[in-house]
């Protein structure tokens, strides 16, 4: 009986579909089918409530965004800067439909309550986790590794729907560019880039091939055009310098 | 009674009484905004950028329950043959508030309360049926913004020349024919799913029957936009994916 459940699972599986839908496009009809995010039903027909790739998986439909704004999701990892600051906590401009708020609590270490702007003041950046996405807010937090007040280096804009081919499979992407400049990156999901190296040329460096990874997002192999990317970009920052650098660092 | 001979038998460019003019859409021509599009017909072109959604200010204009959505429409100064003085004016402000409540009935901001959705509509270049091309462009620019939707709004202009039924005027039907019973221009948008009209409006004289007659015209012709619409946003990534 179970190989019969198994089998008949796969069967569904196989027929995942992805295609570009616009609203108001029926994406499948059937009463079986469940509207998830971005779709409805309509009588028999379950309808796409915005633009982008209708995705079917098992019974459950639904269509994800390829463009527009940012909207935040429960995990996601955040680069914003103070906007506000309330009474027990900071609000964050992180380029989205609303502020995220960051309460006291949620940083790691203590705090003064009288004095929040001594830790986090206006126009400071931030890297945060969105713990919590509801209708009338987004809850960030401090609390793990990684995160917390940004000092040196800078911010880049990207598209964020290029977040993930930044980051790469398993975070392969990043470590390349880490690897070949020897500056760190955070990538935040709602398309801020953190790089922050030990030169201004090497920063500049890691922003262009970061640059490079969005505008050529599409082509196939891409990993192999960013090497080849890096290694043309290497004849401007010399390899010596960098090992150099490595060593100072296991100095310190 | 016999029906008098319209005194408007063929039209000034050659086209068929219910042809369009060419169409063209284009998506995501302003990088830096969230959606934009473009859309021409013949010597018309209309651009539209969106924005957001974003937190309202000032904040009294804020709505708890939804968000907003704001929609201005522009001539810009050089987009007919005598300078247009740039800035908001009455028939600017009538058409940013007629589009908006067009768009309105589609799109659903009720997951972003306190917010805005900015639609700006630019006319670079006018030849008659501007505000139908501004609507059409700010739909792709929605959808292209990925702003949640219940279906699509495609519109278009028909009138009647004297006697004949036309659509999609061109700047020398809607204002300079003035013979027999002149004519009479009537924006119609209707819903890409549910086909319910969005937008009606009618300068001119007409009859009920011819009327009922024209919204049917208009809602066969939107089918033909909308397939545009559809194509340009279904193209829009493919053709990113091509560029190396």
């Amino acid at each position: 009986m179970l190989k019969d459940y198994r089998f008949s699972r796969k069967e569904t599986m196989s027929k995942d579909t992805r295609q570009m839908v616009i609203p108001g496009e029926v994406i499948i009809k059937g009463n079986e089918y469940l509207p998830g995010e971005g779709a409805y039903r309509d009588g028999e027909e379950v309808v796409a409530g915005r633009y982008g790739i209708a995705n079917i998986v098992e019974k459950h439909v639904r269509v994800i965004p390829v463009s527009g704004a940012y909207y935040p999701r429960r995990g996601n990892t955040i680069i914003g800067t103070i906007a506000d600051i309330t009474f027990n906590g900071w609000l964050i401009d992180f380029g989205g439909a609303q502020n995220a708020f960051l309460p006291v609590a949620e940083v790691p270490r203590y705090i003064n309550r009288n004095e929040l702007r001594e830790f986090l003041d206006f126009g400071e950046a931030v890297v945060v986790k969105v713990w919590d996405v509801k209708s009338r807010g987004i809850d960030a937090s401090m609390k793990m590794r990684g995160f917390g007040k940004i000092e040196g280096g800078m911010i880049i804009n990207v598209n964020p729907y290029k977040v993930p081919r930044i980051i790469g499979k398993e975070g392969s992407m990043v470590k390349m560019i880490k690897d070949a400049t020897g500056c760190d990156i955070t990538v935040g999901q709602n398309g801020k880039v953190w790089i922050s190296g030990k030169s201004i040329d090497k920063e500049v460096a890691t922003k262009e091939i970061v640059e490079f990874i969005v505008d050529n997002s599409t082509i196939a192999g891409l990993t192999e055009e960013v090497e080849k990317f890096i290694k043309k970009k290497g004849l401007s920052f010399n390899k010596v310098e960098i090992i150099e650098e490595n060593t100072d660092e296991d100095k310190e | 009674m016999a029906k008098e001979k319209s005194l408007y038998l063929k039209r000034n460019d050659g086209r068929k009484f219910d042809e369009v003019r060419p169409i063209t859409a284009k998506v995501g021509i302003v990088p830096s905004a969230d959606g934009s599009a473009s859309f021409e017909t013949g010597g018309t072109k209309a651009i539209a950028v969106v924005r957001g959604p974003r937190t309202l200010h000032p904040q009294h204009k804020q709505d708890p329950r939804t968000g907003i959505l704001r929609v201005s429409y522009g001539m810009m100064p050089f987009s007919v043959t005598d300078r247009i003085r740039p800035g908001p004016n009455r028939r600017s402000e009538e058409i940013s508030k007629v589009s908006e409540w067009a768009l309105n009935s589609v799109v659903d901001l009720s997951e972003f309360p306190n917010t805005v959705v900015d639609v700006f509509i630019q006319i670079p270049q006018a030849d008659a049926g501007t505000r139908v091309a501004g609507i059409n462009a700010a739909a792709i620019a929605l959808a292209h913004a990925g702003i949640p939707m219940k279906e699509m709004v495609s519109a278009i202009g028909v009138g009647k020349i004297d006697k004949t039924l036309v659509v999609d005027l061109d700047k020398y039907e809607d204002s300079d024919f003035h013979d027999g019973e002149g004519s009479t221009d009537i924006p119609v948008v209707i819903t890409s799913r549910t086909k319910k009209i969005a937008l009606l409006q009618l300068d001119g004289k007409i009859s009920v029957p011819e009327l009922k007659e024209a919204i049917e015209l208009a809602k066969k012709t939107c089918e033909e936009i909308l397939k545009v619409q559809m194509k340009a946003l279904k193209e829009a990534n493919r053709s990113e994916g091509k560029k190396k």
